[in-house]
């Protein structure tokens, strides 16, 4: 499609067990700032089943339009039916930008949307703009393990699309008095016909939620000494409402699964707070951790790394001052009711 | 059965220079690797081979002339054969180019029943390609597999690890599976695997043998282009506290979180 022929602002939301998840409300705070600058709709995608009380609170958090598919059929992600209902919708009513979260769901749907469109995608951005004059999408992005910052573009190609990276903005203030116009779609039965079968999950009942989904975490590496210890670290992303994370060497080492694992071959993270337990800081665990807001490291090493790295560190044994720290806050907690 | 799987050469350092005007990376300079997260691709396409037989796994990777030492450390891990897109017209290609490549590529050497690719790679971080190559194929894609569970009558049944836990399902073949780490323990090629793989013959495909005109690959081939590229500061300069006692540390901490609106 050609830039003159788009027009409008997407953000794809995601339901998870039949809820609208929260990265669906952040995704509409990134894309409020560009609508204003450009002066269009801001619109939410939501596909799923049995989601139509729902859809208000997408105006509440700054959408002007909501496009809705309500169908039993999309209870569960079928990558083709959800592709193909997002490719009949942009077909039909020409965005000019699509944002969705670079969550599993966002990092799979878009690269095969933007394939079915022959379109430009730029995965995992930290900053979206706009040049206002050309009507420009400006996505920048780390790569290269954060080493290097990009700013990437998509000229002649529409619509331009992104996944950004959870939590690296906050959803926008609640506001109930905003309102908007809720568009019902619905599609054929051959657009329900998928090549996947759904079969089960499982959920993993150690972490509350995923880490790439936290707002604090709490990581631990090789200074933990065994993975016994991590029940501490648990005990404080409790406290925190946070998830715990991990070093690559916590992980080789058996003491934590690697869905916990940050740094280049595991998560890339940007929460608002990061606390690295007896990690050094190897260049490949910082580059999975360094747009963190605020970063806290415990080390016996004073010329560790990941000291350069934070706003507040503190040199000395992570297993001498977990439990103080974990002591302490309890109370703090306590006092405040 | 035939599998293929789509491995990258990556830059190995940590260090890596890119060219500020043009915004692409200088590759020429430092040493490259078989991208550590194809590893467990190819792995799990050589699991696949020894349990059902009969089967050929084929690396095929785009880049340049020397890229080919990536599949060269692909071949002794289990991969038959492997094949190279090389061109001066693939240069600069974004995941959509790079990914009508590699499905130009794959429909020129055979009908595949399924392909492995990498979660994504350690420098571009995109992990976009194996999706759109699936797509541009026409096939389903699955991604983030980190398991999977059998293949028959045309059916593969996956566990793929998603947030808050892991979702079981089944695709039609062929198909894409994209791997996650967890999947698998690469196996270590030995010795007389690696010296065979010093004289194999690995073909280097141009845009031509593949059968796909210069303007739909490389740079003119993509929908985006670099801006601009610039180096964040990753240094903060916090301070950073001795212990002498670790209460009064402890107090300090709590204090820094408190003014900045952690507790």
């Amino acid at each position: 499609m050609l830039p003159n022929e788009c027009k409008g602002i997407w953000t794809i939301g995601e339901v998870r067990n039949g809820e609208i998840n929260p990265v669906s409300y952040e995704l509409l705070a990134w894309g409020r700032k560009l609508a204003d600058k450009l002066e269009i709709e801001l619109s939410s995608i939501i596909l799923g089943n049995g989601i139509k009380e729902e859809l208000t609170e997408l105006f509440h958090f700054g959408a002007d339009v909501v496009y809705a598919v309500d169908h039993a059929k999309l209870e569960h992600f079928l990558p083709d039916v959800h592709a193909r209902i997002y490719e009949a919708l942009v077909k039909e009513y020409k965005p000019e930008i699509i944002i969705a979260s670079a969550t599993t769901y966002g990092r799979t749907v878009m690269p095969i949307l933007a394939a079915k469109l022959g379109t430009g995608l730029t995965a995992d951005c930290t900053e979206l703009d706009v040049d206002v004059r050309e009507r420009i999408l400006l996505q920048t992005r780390p790569a290269i393990g954060g080493n290097v910052m990009a700013t990437i573009k998509t000229p002649a190609h529409r619509p331009q699309m992104s996944t950004v990276r959870p939590r690296a903005k906050k959803p926008l203030t609640i506001d109930n008095s905003r309102n908007g116009k809720i568009i019902l779609k619905s599609y054929p039965p051959e657009f329900y016909k998928s090549k996947y079968r759904w079969i089960s999950f499982e959920k993993d009942e150690s972490v509350a939620s995923p880490i790439q989904e936290s707002d604090v975490i709490v990581a631990g590496g090789k200074g933990m000494k065994d993975g016994g210890n991590f029940k501490m670290l648990y005990d404080l992303a409790k406290k925190l409402n946070g998830a715990v994370g991990a070093s690559r060497a916590a992980v080789d080492m058996g003491w934590i699964p690697y869905s916990h694992q940050v740094g280049l071959s595991g998560k890339t993270l940007s929460p608002r707070f990061y606390m690295a337990v007896g990690i050094s800081g190897a260049v490949q665990h910082i580059a999975g951790m360094s747009s963190s807001e605020v970063v806290v490291a415990i080390n016996k090493d004073p010329d560790a790394a990941i000291f350069k790295v934070s706003d507040f560190g503190i040199v000395g044994d992570a297993l001498e001052i977990l439990p103080v720290l974990i002591k302490k806050l309890s109370n703090e907690v306590n006092e405040n009711g | 059965m035939k599998i293929a799987v789509l491995v990258k050469e990556v830059p190995a350092t940590d260090k890596v220079k890119m060219d500020e005007k043009t915004g692409t990376m200088i590759r020429s300079e430092m040493e490259s690797e078989l991208n550590p997260l194809d590893m467990y691709a190819i792995e799990e396409a050589v699991r696949v081979k020894e349990k059902i037989g009969n089967t050929h796994v084929i690396a095929i990777s785009m880049g340049p002339p020397q890229a080919i030492n990536s599949i060269r450390e692909a071949i002794p891990m289990g991969c038959d054969y492997g094949y190279l897109m090389s061109d001066k017209y693939f240069a600069g290609a974004d995941t959509l180019a790079t990914a009508y490549t590699l499905s130009a590529a794959i429909r020129k050497l055979g009908k595949f029943d399924l392909i492995f690719s990498g979660e994504r790679a350690t420098d571009g971080e995109t992990g976009q390609v194996g999706p759109s190559v699936a797509t541009q194929l026409g096939m389903p894609v699955v991604t983030y597999v980190s398991k999977v569970e059998k293949i028959s009558d045309g059916i593969v049944r996956v566990c793929r690890s998603v947030e808050g836990g892991k979702e079981t399902v089944e695709v039609e073949l062929p198909a894409l599976l994209s791997v996650v780490k967890e999947i698998n323990e690469p196996r270590i090629p030995n010795l007389s695997g690696k010296i065979a793989s010093k004289s194999k013959e690995i073909p280097l495909l141009t845009a031509k043998d593949i059968k796909v005109s210069s303007d739909k690959v490389g740079l003119s081939g993509s929908p985006t282009r670099v801006v601009k590229v610039f180096y964040p500061k990753l240094s903060r300069d916090g301070k950073i506290l001795k212990v002498k006692n670790v209460e009064s540390a402890v107090n300090e901490l709590i204090k820094f979180m408190k003014e900045r609106g952690v507790i």
